[in-house]
């Protein structure tokens, strides 16, 4: 409780004015874990908040994952694997070079040159959702790379044993660790893709919200705590789970759940790291600690601008050698490893860490750097925007009314975001190869997680007065400039709609009314051309007499009077069409 | 096989037109369409038309003169059903060698119908965009059936008339759409 309180005191005071100064979220969280860690203020411990600040990453993974299906992954095999093992070696051999110009025994100077490629998935992945680059090409080589990191991870610190002078005490066979490895990816993929969405379809049909967040929640632990087990990254297997669960119809439902757990933890997580730095030996060392910080900088930043231009990204290859720039968390837990296995001296593996994460404080930095200079380079010569497919068209309500429309849209290849809250029409629409997903639509992190935010076009088709309301109140609030077309019940519903400034309102039943008005004068013998005509006249006059009383909505009596004066207005109007059609078709014609 | 395509928006109001129709309707061998009644939202079944008229050797168009040309759906007919590799150009061939009857009504007399008139022209000089339209497709162009009606056309100006279509009619079957 005590803890908790400095975290969130911590966070609430530094976040907001590192932000304010443009520094950034995680700045303003890594100076939040500096002043209340053991160099600070004292008032929190590294060891207890560890655990549960990794879950932030964990928690940002799968969330990732939800937003690669598997074909996308399939398709980024090539930026993964290829630019990964490219930045690896290009960055490991200027690393692990520089360390062994430095005098260290050609192990450490292996162990260092695998670990200090590694970036932080953490921080530049929050940043790269932060400046929405995540889809960009830079940010999907850049994403691809932090991926064959985490794959990479695991099998280098089962290394460092095996380097090291000391085969840690207990240890498994090389075979037995890569089986429960597999066994445990194994294990995911069949639960993920066989046993999660049944159960969310059961779960979600209880209609008990929490009970849903809790069920991710218990689904995402429970992965990350089997692949923990099975001497995985706990990352991976959230991400791995996240993937599965991308094409499933609770997608956007996860998302939004899960979404603000992950920002509370990352932050947690960017405090522990911001403890971790060991101010004490920056103070008695500063010039060994800069000078390693700064070499370590410049090399891996010079080295990943290479990886970017034999990557072939041509215009942003700052961006992603600062993106990559920093150490990674893995980094931690190697040089550790390595300590013990007698690798590192305990005076390197401080130095080395102290450097990494310092690091990590400076990315923000040098993104801010770049924003700076992209600027003032943009002012001379402005890059053309780049032609966008258009935002995607949401569907909210897929009932009998939603799906006349989204039909008509989807054989024309529009392909709607539908968001449903009833688990079994979801179900059985998904069945039908429609792009169907859970949620209450009203709720704004679901419309986020829908696209709402450079969506074309929302099309509200609910049918509950009430929920469709507060859908438009939400989307007016949050989303101004995203155009509606909205469904309405009746009467009342059609001027709170029209009030709310939707000007594309039908009411539900009118239209179909007005034709069976118009199958009703035909069987009486009208040709059926004076029926339509006779139906539009109708139409005109009913749609501009309520629009009419639209500014009196709340007046009932005024509303009322004027209802009645439009009902004579029509029939004289009726009257006086029926008089000319008579003098013109009626008796004697040439027609 | 004859197709009559029919475009009046009131059928039921349509005095000279429906003596002409009736005067007809019971031919062997022919279809109406009427198509302010097929289509009131003029939402033309193009596949439906297409293929009443290759079912057809002989288009009969029958409707009143509007403003020197179709009714407003004809026109829209015209565009809709008459397209492209279908009805001329490349492919287009479904109505070659078919024959075309405009058969219309008008509100003026022969002599509104003159240089003097108060049409300014003979009816002749209308004629030619509905000819070249029909042309076009590859369709040989009859001789129009015209009646002048102004505002008081006598029951037996009309009758006689129907009886002089039916026959025009029935005399085309027997010289060209025989063996059809």
């Amino acid at each position: 409780m005590h803890e908790a309180l400095v975290f969130l005191a911590a966070a609430v005071i530094c976040v907001p004015i590192a932000a304010r100064l443009g520094l950034g979220s995680v700045l303003g969280y890594l100076i939040a874990g500096a002043a209340i860690g053991p160099w600070g203020l004292r008032l929190a411990d590294v060891a207890s908040t560890q655990n549960l600040a990794e879950l932030g990453v964990v928690l940002m993974l799968f969330v990732i994952g939800l937003e690669l299906d598997p074909r996308r992954l399939l398709a980024m095999r090539g930026t993964v694997f290829g630019g990964g093992s490219l930045q690896l070696a290009v960055s490991g051999a200027v690393l692990g070079g520089a360390l062994f110009v430095l005098g260290l025994s050609w192990q450490a100077s292996l162990i260092g040159g695998l670990a200090l490629p590694l970036s932080s998935t953490a921080i530049a992945t929050q940043a790269l959702t932060q400046r929405g680059t995540l889809a960009s090409p830079t940010g999907q080589a850049t994403f691809g790379i932090l991926l064959f990191q985490d794959i990479a991870a695991i099998p280098l610190i089962a290394l460092v044993p095996f380097v090291g002078r000391v085969e840690a005490a207990g240890s498994d066979p090389l075979w037995m660790k890569v089986g429960t490895a597999l066994a445990a990816i194994a294990g995911v993929i069949v639960i993920g893709r066989y046993l999660t969405a049944p159960a969310l379809r059961l779960i979600a049909r209880t209609r008990l919200r929490e009970l849903f967040t809790a069920f991710a929640l218990l689904l995402v632990l429970g992965i990350a705590e089997a692949m923990s087990f099975a001497g995985m990254s706990m990352a991976m297997g959230a991400f791995l789970a996240g993937v599965l669960l991308a094409s499933s119809e609770f997608r956007h439902a996860l998302e939004s759940d899960i979404e603000p757990f992950k920002g509370l933890l990352l932050g947690l997580f960017f405090i522990s790291v911001g403890m971790t730095i060991d101010f004490g030996l920056l103070a008695s060392r500063p010039l060994a600690v800069a000078g390693l910080l700064g070499g370590f900088l410049i090399l891996k930043i010079v080295s990943l601008w290479a990886v970017a231009r034999m990557l072939d990204i041509c215009r942003e290859r700052w961006l992603f050698a600062f993106l990559l720039s920093q150490g990674g968390e893995f980094a931690f837990v190697v040089f550790g490893v390595a300590r013990d296995a007698r690798i590192f001296s305990a005076e390197w593996e401080a130095l080395l860490t102290i450097a990494v994460a310092l690091s990590m404080a400076t990315t923000p930095l040098f993104l801010l750097l770049y924003d700076r200079l992209a600027a003032r380079k943009s002012g001379a010569e402005r890059e053309p925007d780049p032609i966008s497919p258009g935002g995607p068209v949401i569907i909210a309500g897929f009932g009998r009314f939603g799906q006349i429309a989204g039909r008509l849209l989807l054989a024309n290849d529009i392909r709607p975001v539908v968001l449903d809250r009833d688990p079994d029409q979801v179900d059985s629409l998904r069945k039908f190869g429609f792009k169907v997903f859970y949620g209450d639509a009203t709720r704004l992190d679901l419309l986020e997680a829908a696209g709402a935010r450079n969506a074309r076009l929302l099309v509200n088709a609910i049918d509950d007065v009430d929920e469709s309301i507060a859908l438009v109140d939400r989307v007016r609030a949050s989303f101004p400039d995203l155009p509606i077309v909205s469904r309405a019940r009746n009467v009342s519903h059609y001027f709170e709609l029209r009030l709310r400034g939707v000007t594309v309102v039908e009411r539900e039943t009118f239209e179909s009314a007005l034709r069976i008005g118009r199958a009703a004068l035909e069987a009486l013998g009208v040709d059926r051309f004076r029926a339509r005509e006779l139906a539009d006249a109708f139409r005109r006059h009913n749609i501009a007499s309520v629009d009419a009383t639209l500014p009196f909505y709340q007046d009932e009596a005024r509303r009322m009077s004027m209802a009645k004066a439009g009902r004579e207005e029509l029939e004289q109007q009726f009257a006086r069409d029926r008089e000319r059609f008579e003098r013109e078709h009626g008796g004697t014609g040439w027609r | 096989m004859i197709l009559v395509v029919h475009a009046h928006p009131y059928p039921s109001r349509s005095r000279a037109g429906g003596a002409l129709l009736a005067a007809i309707r019971d031919l062997p061998d022919l279809e109406v369409r009427s198509l302010y009644d097929l289509y009131p939202d003029f939402d033309i079944d193009t596949a439906a038309e297409r293929a009443a008229l290759e079912r057809a050797r002989l288009v009969v168009l029958l409707h009143p003169l509007y403003w020197y040309t179709t009714p407003a759906i004809l026109k829209h007919w015209f565009d809709e059903v008459l397209v492209k590799g279908w009805a001329y150009g490349e492919g287009g061939t479904a109505l070659q060698g078919k024959d075309c009857m405009w058969v219309t009504t008008t509100g003026g007399d022969a002599q509104a119908f003159s240089a003097e008139g108060r049409h300014a022209h003979p009816f002749k000089a209308f004629e030619p965009v509905v000819e070249q339209t029909m042309r076009f497709c590859g369709m040989n162009w009859v001789e129009p059936f015209v009646v002048h009606g102004g505002h008081l056309v006598a029951e037996e100006i009309l009758r006689e008339a129907g009886a002089r279509l039916r026959a025009r009619l029935a005399t085309w079957t027997s010289v060209v759409g025989r063996g059809d």
